[in-house]
């Protein structure tokens, strides 16, 4: 009934979103790794604090922080690579990944110097 | 003869005569032809160099505006040290004074490292974790780059020179501001207005050495380069944006106002439709980087993640990932029935998540609520009831409208015609500075110290009214033949009647009217130039420590008290003499006198100030007991009623009974007013003449004539003769008082030996 039917709907989602997925270019699906790696290390973090308490809290933030950083800029990096995005279209993706790189000098930096 | 021809055809046509010069030097040809042909070929080559000409003018013409406005910024802040002398103003630039001092003179290590034991005696004070250190760090690279450069300055020069030259680099920003949100022309008219309006001069002026002076250029360069990266949509400003948002952090306790407005123009642009992955990547990055900088400096430590003030700016964060996922996502699917499922999908399950984090962490008290300080701007008479310091600061008074007209002048009604002309053209630039302008005009009908914060955004919105209207009407002036549609006037000028004329007729009556309405814009700018300059040379140029007055005969007198008091303290008094005085003076004593204080103006400790106003707010015997505790050696007091100076103790004494009443609950307030009124004369209630404030303020006073034809003991400042003129100290000693009986010193005497 009303139910097989939602049932039906979310397993159609799922088969269209797979698909529509596969057909994404390889350099897109290398940052989508490299993004999934970075949240799941940061959940692992998480999960880890939640056992052993938070105490130094600062290198807790740093950890989470350059976790959640690095995969943020990824995915800026993944939507100025994108051919299909008409804003970037001038824009060199060797341009594109000079200012990921150095975003993340950055984020790194302070990380470092954040974790005590 | 063809020199004639030249110069008649270039005027015809474009009416400059720089031109006539490159086409001077042609030799005549000899035939009537070739001539023309050559005629038309050097008028080519003349209205080629012009254009060139043109943009190398325009250039020129912005080059030299700016520079003239960098230097008039600079210039107009500086009436008090040519009037005085290059000195320190105030209160609280003496202790950022005093930290720049020992940045200089010890380092960057002891300096993040110091404990400083003169001041909050006996608990002492944390500096270099309770400081804002933007302020001292970038005057001590200023102080560092001069002398590297082998320019012999003194560390206070470039204190006192601070705050006008980091004006002079807001008028720049101003400019590149004004830019991205409208044009050039505005950008010039915005870095123009700011040069000179009072609402920022009150807090740059030189000798000014605050935090404010640095954080206005901190405030607006993040601004600018956060708009500009959401025009852009480039990782590269978005990083520059986090490190002025890092500056500001080091700069100013405000910036809590940018970490609130970012995520609320975000949201706006959000709920307009307006959601692009340019606003991705530059709130993204902004956010991230600017967060983790800014933990860098203790002061502010976790707030970011624990702080109730700074939770928008985390909610915006997680809004705009899911924005992102659904956005994504809607473009991966091709079916727009299976989107809206997973759209409610998403929608519940994040509100819901949202809504549990938020009350577990505020219920759990993990998410601290907002801070006294922040909520009384959310609720104004919330520090009225419960927190008395909060509200006895003048700064923290609402503003009157008078203060707005004084502070701003003509911008204040060119600030809802720019408005109008930002909603004309809406773009996500002009919606930041739409929200920017209306956020801090509330703020700053709220308190006036917050006229500051507002400035920035009155003048970029009152120079794009300025610009644009000066646009049209001068378009109006030079179209000759073409009808053109009425340009847009400004609200105050009434004459709609030439603007809206569309005949052909009437076309010399429409440039008669922009004729008239440009005079009539120029007028208003030149009386606004003036207003300013007055400002600032009447209220705005005195340095609050030096009093100046005009004598009988009309001669400048000039009042150094405060100075005279502070050497006296430094050169006979021993070395760790303790000082108790009101709050107010704490910084200024331990900078010029170098004694150690019992508090001062960074107003902690709520309790020890409470202690030195029940203090003096007691009896002699009472008070001295106290004064015992505290290792007091010495009391200073600020008198004004020989000089007729408002801001004395005795007008302050209320406010220190008040925050004394709010800890020690046996000072009540209505013991010291009769009728509810606060007299000082011989109808003052008796708990008021015999406290010690009263005792020290008035001691030897009754003998003094002060005024020709008034009774001695005539109080100039209250206008009253004072009801107590027979006071006997016991257990405190008259060490000082100066000339004009400003600032009054005693010294507490040991207790007798017992036989």
């Amino acid at each position: 009934m009303g139910r097989s039917s939602t049932v039906k709907e979310t397993q159609a989602l799922f088969q269209s979103l797979r698909s529509a997925y596969a057909a994404t270019p390889n350099n897109l699906k290398i940052i989508d790794v490299y993004v999934g790696f970075a949240v799941l290390t940061a959940v692992i973090q998480v999960v880890y604090m939640a056992v052993v308490g938070s105490f130094p809290f600062n290198s807790f933030l740093s950890g989470v922080l350059s976790c959640i950083g690095t995969a943020v800029l990824a995915v800026c990096l993944r939507i100025q690579v994108n051919k299909d995005n008409k804003e970037f279209k001038d824009v060199a993706p060797e341009r594109a990944f000079a200012d990921f790189i150095l975003c993340n000098l950055v984020l790194h930096l302070v990380i470092m110097n954040f974790m005590g | 003869m063809p020199p004639q021809t030249m110069s008649a055809k270039t005027d015809a046509t474009i009416g400059v005569n720089g031109t006539a010069k490159s086409t001077s030097n042609q030799a005549p040809p000899p035939m009537a032809l070739p001539a023309n042909l050559k005629s038309d070929l050097l008028n080519k080559l003349s209205l080629k160099s012009f254009k060139l000409k043109t943009k190398q003018q325009e250039l020129l013409l912005r080059v030299s505006i700016l520079f003239l406005v960098y230097v008039l910024a600079f210039i107009t802040r500086l009436f008090s040290v040519l009037r005085y002398e290059s000195m320190i103003h105030e209160f609280d630039p003496y202790f950022n004074y005093r930290t720049t001092l020992f940045l200089t003179e010890k380092g960057f290590y002891e300096f993040w490292n110091w404990f400083d034991y003169e001041s909050w005696y006996p608990l002492g004070r944390i500096v270099g974790g309770t400081l804002y250190p933007g302020l001292m760090v970038t005057a001590a690279l200023i102080y560092w780059g001069l002398r590297f450069l082998r320019f012999a300055v003194h560390i206070r020069e470039v204190c006192v020179l601070t705050a006008p030259f980091f004006a002079s680099n807001t008028t720049l920003v101003a400019y590149f501001f004004g830019k991205e949100i409208w044009d050039s022309s505005a950008g010039l008219v915005a870095a123009a207005l700011i040069a000179i309006c009072p609402g920022y001069i009150s807090r740059s002026v030189a000798g000014s050495y605050d935090n404010e002076g640095v954080a206005i250029f901190a405030l607006l360069l993040t601004f600018y380069l956060f708009v500009k990266a959401v025009n852009t949509g480039s990782l590269t400003w978005s990083l520059a944006s986090a490190f002025g948002y890092f500056y500001m952090v080091s700069a100013w306790g405000g910036y809590v106002f940018i970490i609130n407005l970012i995520p609320l123009y975000v949201l706006v642009l959000l709920i307009t439709g307006r959601y692009s992955v340019r606003l991705y990547i530059a709130y993204n990055c902004m956010y991230v980087l600017g967060m983790l900088l800014a933990m860098q400096i203790r002061f502010v430590g976790f707030q970011h993640v624990q702080s109730g003030e700074h939770m928008a700016a985390m909610g915006v964060f997680f809004l705009m990932q899911v924005f992102y996922f659904l956005d994504w996502v809607k473009y991966l699917l091709s079916d727009k029935r299976l989107f809206e499922t997973f759209l409610r999908i998403t929608v519940t399950t994040t509100v819901g998540l949202a809504a549990v984090a938020l009350g577990v962490g505020t219920a759990s008290g993990y998410i601290s609520p907002w801070t006294g300080r922040f909520y009384s701007l959310l609720d104004p008479t919330y520090a009225k009831d419960h927190i008395p310091i909060i509200a006895s600061v003048s700064e923290h008074q609402p503003t009157a409208w008078s203060s707005f007209m004084f502070d701003f002048h003509i911008l204040l009604f060119l600030f809802p015609a720019g408005l109008y002309f930002c909603f004309k053209r809406l773009t996500d630039a002009t919606i930041f500075i739409v929200m920017y302008g209306l956020t801090s005009m509330y703020f700053a009908g709220v308190m006036v110290r917050l006229i500051l914060v507002a400035t920035p955004a009155v003048c970029l919105i009152s120079a794009i009214a300025v610009s644009a209207t000066v646009k049209n009407l001068a378009q109006l002036l030079r179209t000759k033949s073409k009808v053109t549609q009425g340009g847009s006037s400004k609200a105050a000028s009434g004459s709609k009647a030439s603007s809206k004329a569309l005949l052909d007729q009437s076309q010399p009556f429409q440039r008669n009217g922009a004729i008239a309405l440009l005079l009539g814009v120029f007028y208003l700018l030149s009386k606004y130039a003036t207003h300013c300059t007055w400002v600032t040379s009447e209220a705005y140029s005195s340095p609050s420590i030096v009093l100046a007055a005009r004598g009988a005969h009309g001669n400048k007198v000039i009042f150094d008290d405060y100075r005279e008091a502070y050497f006296w303290l430094q050169q006979n008094t021993p070395t760790d003499a303790k000082v108790m005085s009101w709050w107010d003076y704490g910084y200024q004593i331990t900078a010029m006198a170098n004694r150690t204080v019992i508090v001062d103006n960074n107003t902690w400790n709520n309790t020890h100030i409470a202690t030195v106003g029940r203090a003096m707010s007691s009896y002699e015997d009472e008070a001295y007991e106290i004064m015992r505790e505290l290792d007091v050696g010495y009391v200073l007091v600020v008198f004004g009623g020989v000089t007729g100076y408002s801001s004395d103790d005795i007008n302050k004494f209320l406010w220190m009974v008040r925050i004394g009443g709010g800890v020690f609950p046996v000072i009540k307030e209505p013991d010291y007013l009769v009728n509810g009124e606060y007299r000082v004369d011989k109808g003052a209630a008796p708990k008021m003449l015999n406290c010690l404030m009263y005792k020290l303020c008035y001691y030897r006073f009754g003998e003094l004539m002060t005024e020709y034809g008034k009774p001695p003991g005539f109080d100039r400042a209250r206008g009253v003769e004072i009801g107590n003129k027979d006071i006997k100290l016991e257990h405190l000693e008259e060490a000082f008082t100066t000339s004009n009986w400003i600032v009054r010193i005693y010294k507490v005497k040991p207790p007798n030996n017992r036989w």
